[in-house]
């Protein structure tokens, strides 16, 4: 009995401390280092997938944003302030962006919110931020709902027709093929979002789709799948998924003996992919928002700063986190002030900004049109093969 | 003895209805939507508790219970609403509470229907077997729903309006622990914890371990499709990954952390389980190692249960420590 008395105690100590530790820790932080030179701090709220399934994009695009802000600061801030990035996690796992972006607003008193990757969790918290009248930019959700939700909520990348439709002309005109098979995540969104604006395409510029096979994310084996694809001779295969399962598909696809090209969009940018593939990814190619070998002097500037901080290359997640970081703080600076209406008025009126993915105009649907890059995979490596404007 | 087991149901469902009116709507947003997902944990977790506590059996399903609640209601209030505002009589208050209150009764009907077909044919199979079918029924529930269009299907689905308030979830959270603890303390309630202790000697006391086992599952669904519709109405958004075995998981943690068939352990555990991954925030990266190691290590030092005491009349009617005499 008192071996179980103790045992109690100690847990509920334990839990006790962790509870106080957690409500002193953002006191501290709150009164942190703000020097001479400015005066006051602009907190800006950001939610990534920092843990859970989709880490790896939710990481690389924090980076960037992280990237852009201490650059900035470096800079002399905006408005004579401090720049102040406060980003929660929120494990890539629905039901948890409505919590943390609520948690930034109402608590935090951010003045916009930066997030996420995946249009699913966008989505969740965008209704937040509009119904608060604070600004959201999405650095790299591209379902066409996310921005549809409200005149406060914006993005920078461009959407899933858009990418669909690169990929159906690069395979009419690069890979001039004309019989495809597509292979699907059905769990996904964004994987059936891009097969059907690809299908719409590809069929409108008269090729063929000879086969469509399905798959279901978190699936280990593929084959059932691709022998039926492989039956079917078709002349490419579109498999607009992630790079967990694209990089099994791959490796499955060469123990069959399949020889025709495949090609994805952005979902397959991650150096899991060639990790998970190995060689079977060779001269496979996809859609993405950005290269690091683009001839533009600001990306190469960014891509040595990034290197030199993060010790790896930037992808269009990181890019792009760097970019809504940028876009943001010009309109903060060119509204003159920390207002939501304000801040979304200069946000509208985006016009020819120059960054690190291309130029980046955003339109009276607060989406934003711009080039899509298309890479190759090359000796273990990207390598950038062509841009497609819109 | 009769008069304890009462005096603390009642003083829960005081406290619990206390809060609704003592917490003011003006507290921070933040807060506000934390003790929200407290009482819809609560629901989750006690009516959990009916099925795997007390009646013994062991489900995974009861996420794909709380999604067809969820999206029921939400489809009712968002698709359905502004044409059934009109026959309510316009978009006051009342007519949109009773919007509300109509969507999410229709949720958990429709949850405690999903629990029936679910339960008949399965609830044959035991122990093991039974938490395989419960998982693969809750996964079906999720694919059903993500190849369902008229719900937006793997895009997700937006909540019009978010009616959830304190008042409702924790209105619901009363009545879910009430009818709960009332059920297994009436002489009929009995029969899911001779269910629980030995089947077939419950089957040779003429006891239908079938129907009680049914009934369990087919209650349990009811309320856990209560906390969907709450869920989807102050989320705002719902998606058929939400829903997920994770989810699941995370009910069966807080009713075996709160001591299987304990509802007062359970509630406990539920707030605890609810608050904890936010108090963790300030770790950021270490926060769900910090969190799973916590729960090892509860689990570890208190097994039968994180808030489990041998009270003398918790001995008669809770199943976990009648069972469990033989352990310290």
């Amino acid at each position: 009995m008192k071996t179980r008395v103790q045992a109690l105690c100690g847990v509920t100590t334990l839990i006790l401390v962790t509870l106080l530790l957690g409500c002193n820790k953002p006191a501290e932080t709150s009164q942190s280092n703000t020097p001479g030179k400015f005066q006051g701090v602009i907190k800006i709220g950001e939610f990534a997938s920092l843990t859970g399934k989709e880490a790896a994009f939710g990481i690389s695009s924090h980076n960037g944003t992280q990237l852009a802000i201490d650059e900035l600061n470096a800079a002399g801030g905006a408005l004579g302030k401090e720049l102040k990035l406060l980003t929660e996690d929120d494990q890539s796992k629905a039901g948890e962006p409505a919590t943390v972006v609520r948690k930034l607003i109402t608590r935090e008193n951010v003045i916009a919110i930066l997030g996420e990757v995946a249009s699913s969790r966008s989505l969740e918290a965008a209704p937040i931020c509009q119904q608060n009248k604070i600004p959201m930019i999405s650095p790299s959700s591209t379902n066409p709902r996310v921005t549809e939700i409200g005149d406060y909520i914006f993005r920078v990348c461009f959407i899933d027709p858009f990418q669909g439709t690169v990929m159906a002309n690069f395979a009419k005109n690069t890979l001039k093929a004309k019989n495809i098979a597509i292979l699907t995540d059905v769990k996904a969104d964004y994987s059936m979002g891009l097969a059907k604006f690809f299908k719409e395409r590809l069929i409108a510029d008269g090729g063929k789709v000879v086969a469509e096979q399905s798959y279901s994310g978190g699936d280990k084996d593929f084959k059932a799948q691709l022998t039926s694809i492989k039956a079917s001779n078709p002349e490419g295969l579109f498999i607009p998924g992630y790079y967990t399962e694209v990089g099994l598909i791959l490796g499955q696809a060469k123990e069959l003996g399949i020889k025709f090209p495949m090609f994805g969009g952005d979902g397959w940018e991650s150096t899991k992919l060639m990790e998970i593939a190995g060689p079977a990814a060779e001269g496979m190619y996809f859609s993405t928002h950005y290269s690091p070998e683009l001839d533009a002097p600001l990306a190469k500037t960014f891509v040595q700063k990034y290197q030199a901080k993060f010790k790896e290359a930037p992808d269009a997640m990181a890019a792009l986190g760097y970019d809504s970081a940028l876009i943001l703080v010009e309109a903060i600076k060119k509204a003159g002030s920390t207002e939501g209406a304000k801040i979304r008025d200069a946000l509208a009126s985006t016009k020819d900004f120059v960054g690190v993915t291309g130029t980046t105009t955003i339109d009276a649907q607060r989406n934003v049109s711009k080039p899509a890059v298309i890479l190759t995979i090359k000796e273990g490596k990207f390598k950038y093969v062509e841009t497609i404007a819109p | 003895m009769p008069h304890r087991p009462k005096s603390t149901l009642f003083a829960a469902v005081l406290i619990i209805a206390a809060l609704a009116l003592v917490v003011p709507q003006s507290i921070n947003q933040y807060y506000l939507f934390i003790l929200y997902d407290i009482g819809i944990n609560i629901i989750l977790a006690v009516s959990l508790n009916l099925i795997n506590g007390y009646t013994g059996q062991f489900s995974l399903g009861h996420a794909g219970f709380m999604a067809v609640g969820g999206y029921t209601s939400a489809y009712i209030t968002t698709v359905l609403g502004p044409k059934l505002l009109l026959l309510l009589g316009g978009a006051g208050t009342a007519s949109s509470s009773l919007l509300f209150l109509g969507s999410l009764l229709a949720g958990g009907f429709t949850a405690a229907l999903a629990g029936l077909l679910v339960g008949l044919p399965s609830l044959r199979l035991r122990g093991d077997y039974l938490a395989i079918v419960t998982l693969g029924f809750g996964e079906i529930i999720r694919v059903v729903i993500q190849s369902m269009d008229a719900v937006g299907g793997q895009r997700g689905f937006s909540v019009a309006q978010t009616y959830t308030n304190l008042f409702w979830t924790f209105s619901m959270a009363a009545l879910t622990i009430y009818t709960i603890v009332a059920l297994v303390r009436s002489s009929y309630g009995r029969g899911f914890i001779a269910v629980h202790d030995d089947e077939i000697a419950a089957e040779a006391m003429g006891i239908n371990t079938t129907q009680y086992k049914v009934t369990a599952f087919v209650t349990g669904a009811f309320f856990a499709g209560l906390a969907g519709g709450l869920y989807a109405h102050s989320k705002g958004f719902l998606t058929p990954g939400g829903f997920d075995f994770m989810k699941s998981i995370e009910i069966v943690v807080m009713v075996i952390l709160g001591g299987m068939g304990n509802t007062l352990g359970v509630i406990l555990a539920a707030i605890l389980l609810t608050i904890l991954p936010e108090a963790l925030r300030s770790f950021e990266k270490y926060r769900m190692i910090l969190y799973s190691l916590m729960l090892v290590i509860l689990m570890i030092t208190r097994p039968q249960g994180l808030f489990a005491w041998n009270w003398k009349w918790r001995r008669r009617a809770s199943p976990a420590t009648s069972n469990k005499k033989g352990s310290p």
